[in-house]
């Protein structure tokens, strides 16, 4: 593996070498790598690109990483990747992408996620995006699907801290009696970079809960879009908060939609967004900071 | 240490001039405590803001150390060595209070350091250290943490608005003897806006200020007695001795 392929698997699963338990690489559209482990199958897909991953019920601490790198110009990429999380079970889950393109083309990897979580298990699942070089467009299209069982738990922590030249990220979700689906999102763009978010989540079961709480940060001319759409259908709490820092010519939309479909549903929508406020910068200057200094450091704060 | 070559600052009202301060010389030394006060509006928080910076001079000269700081940015004031503690302290989300402790402090010293600034102000560091400076916190919470911020600066020049505000009367004392330390310790100069009584009992000196202007300015043993039978201070007296 030459330096610039380790620094992508650093920077999108925190990996310094082959992880223990079960493993899946992907590069540039081709599986390079898998183990499975004792509890934890990883097999290949016969009809098109993409993993199966079984996790056995009443697995305990144990995870998966599902890198994908692409560091060829002009790789256009679609793979499926399906969990089935046992009951009972508790696993972290790593995947992400990190594309480094040097070339003229775009290269884009879209990674179509679907999550089928077994009663009572708890999965938590990382997922960072990145781009690098200067070129070509690095586009990553994420959908992740959630099908949660009754009793189960799912936190799902997306980051794309900069470098991605265009994103659509769609996650839909629905949760059964007692289920809780969290989503901390948080995503940085620069230059004239686009990144689009969509939430569609259902809250069918009892006492089923989600909560979404996305930070944006948009410099230079840079576009986000937030569009969260929660439906509470029986006696639970959705709660979706959207912040957002704008500098320079950038912009941010967001969108709520909270839909109730029953009397016992309580759903609330936030959304905070602006430029970053003149006292907390004044705050920081009085310490001895300069103004970009201040600001490079609430930015940091805010997306930490 | 600091000079005020007759300050103004004035806001446009209705295309006319209004003074928030009018004509301000005030000269401070080395290791003094000014206690400031007056009526609401009558200037004192302007002072300071512009003292730091926050707010340009619409004429007039500051001088620190002899040197003209007029025109100087926030950021180098704060690096000559004045601090100034908000009288609304700022809320960050994302950024924990050991964050902006360890910002103020000049020298990269240990996490321990912070935490005493935390104790001084009678707040239980452990409890603190890692909490976010968001709503989660109350007003008084977020004013000592404030203060511990200035305090932990250990800057030579410190100015403090209201610092009294929002903290109960239980760890008022505390409080007191924490400005004091500071003072011994450092070495500084601190001056602190307030109504109280017992922190006017710690200044050096007492500048009175009404309407824009300085009214009095003497020590501590000179002014008292003026401000307890003047009339300019009437609501102050009665606060102070209700």
């Amino acid at each position: 593996m030459n330096k610039i392929e380790k620094d992508l698997l650093l920077a999108v699963a925190d990996l310094h070498q082959v992880p223990q338990g079960a493993y899946n690489l992907r590069e540039n559209g081709k599986p390079v790598e898998r183990h499975s482990s004792q509890n934890i199958e990883i097999t290949p897909k016969l009809d098109k690109s993409g993993i199966d991953i079984t996790i056995k019920p009443n697995t305990q601490n144990e995870s998966v990483h599902i890198p994908v790198i692409i560091t060829e110009s002009g790789v256009k990429d679609l793979v499926y990747n399906d969990f089935y999380v046992g009951e009972n079970s508790d696993v972290l889950i790593v995947a992400g992408c990190g594309i480094h393109n040097a070339g003229d083309s775009a290269s884009q990897h879209d990674g179509i996620h679907a999550f089928h979580i077994g009663k009572n298990a708890k999965v938590r699942y990382v997922e960072k995006h990145i781009g690098v070089g200067q070129k070509g467009d690095k586009v990553l299209n994420p959908v992740t699907q959630v099908y949660m069982e009754e009793g189960s738990y799912m936190l799902m922590e997306t980051t794309q801290l900069g470098g991605v030249s265009s994103s659509v990220r769609r996650t839909e979700g629905e949760l059964k009696d007692n289920a809780k689906l969290v989503i901390k999102e948080k995503i940085l763009t620069s230059d004239s970079q686009t990144a689009k978010t969509e939430f569609d989540v259902k809250l069918s079961g009892k006492n089923s809960s989600c909560e979404v709480i996305s930070r944006s940060v948009t410099r230079d001319n840079s576009f986000q879009e937030f569009v969260s759409k929660l439906i509470g259908q029986n006696e639970c709490f959705g709660h979706v908060e959207c912040d957002g820092i704008l500098l320079d010519n950038s912009r941010i939309i967001s969108t709520p939609e909270i839909v109730a479909e029953s009397t016992q549903a309580t759903l609330i929508h936030e959304a905070a967004i602006g430029k970053i406020a003149g006292d907390q910068i004044i705050k920081l200057m009085t310490l001895g900071l300069t103004e970009k200094e201040a600001e490079d450091m609430i930015i940091q704060g805010f997306l930490s | 240490m600091l000079k005020l070559d007759n300050v103004c600052y004035a806001v446009d009202e209705n295309g006319k001039q209004k003074y928030i301060l009018k004509n301000i010389n005030l000269e401070i030394g080395d290791n003094e405590t000014i206690v400031i006060t007056g009526h609401n509006g009558s200037g004192k928080s302007t002072l300071m803001k512009i003292i730091m910076g926050i707010i340009p001079v619409t004429s007039g000269k500051i001088y620190f150390d002899g040197v003209n700081i007029t025109d100087m940015t926030i950021t180098d004031r704060a690096k000559l060595g004045i601090a100034y503690s908000f009288q609304t302290p700022v809320r960050f989300k994302g950024l924990k209070v050991k964050d902006l402790l360890t910002t103020a402090q000049k020298t990269n010293s240990k996490l321990m350091e912070v935490c005493n600034y935390l104790s001084k102000v009678g707040l239980c560091a452990r409890n603190y250290i890692d909490r976010p400076l968001d709503d989660s916190l109350s007003g008084g919470e977020l004013k000592r943490i404030e203060i511990a911020t200035t305090l932990a600066r250990g800057a030579r020049f410190n100015m403090f608005d209201e610092p009294e505000a929002g903290i109960d009367l239980w760890s008022f004392d505390g409080l007191i003897s924490a400005f004091s330390e500071s003072l011994e310790k450092n070495k500084c100069t601190n001056i602190i806006i307030s109504h109280q009584e017992k922190i006017l009992g710690i200044a050096d000196k007492i500048v009175v200020m009404d309407s824009s202007k300085i009214t009095m300015l003497g020590t501590r043993e000179e002014i008292m007695p003026s401000i307890k039978s003047s009339r300019v201070c009437s609501k102050l007296k009665g606060d102070m001795y209700e």
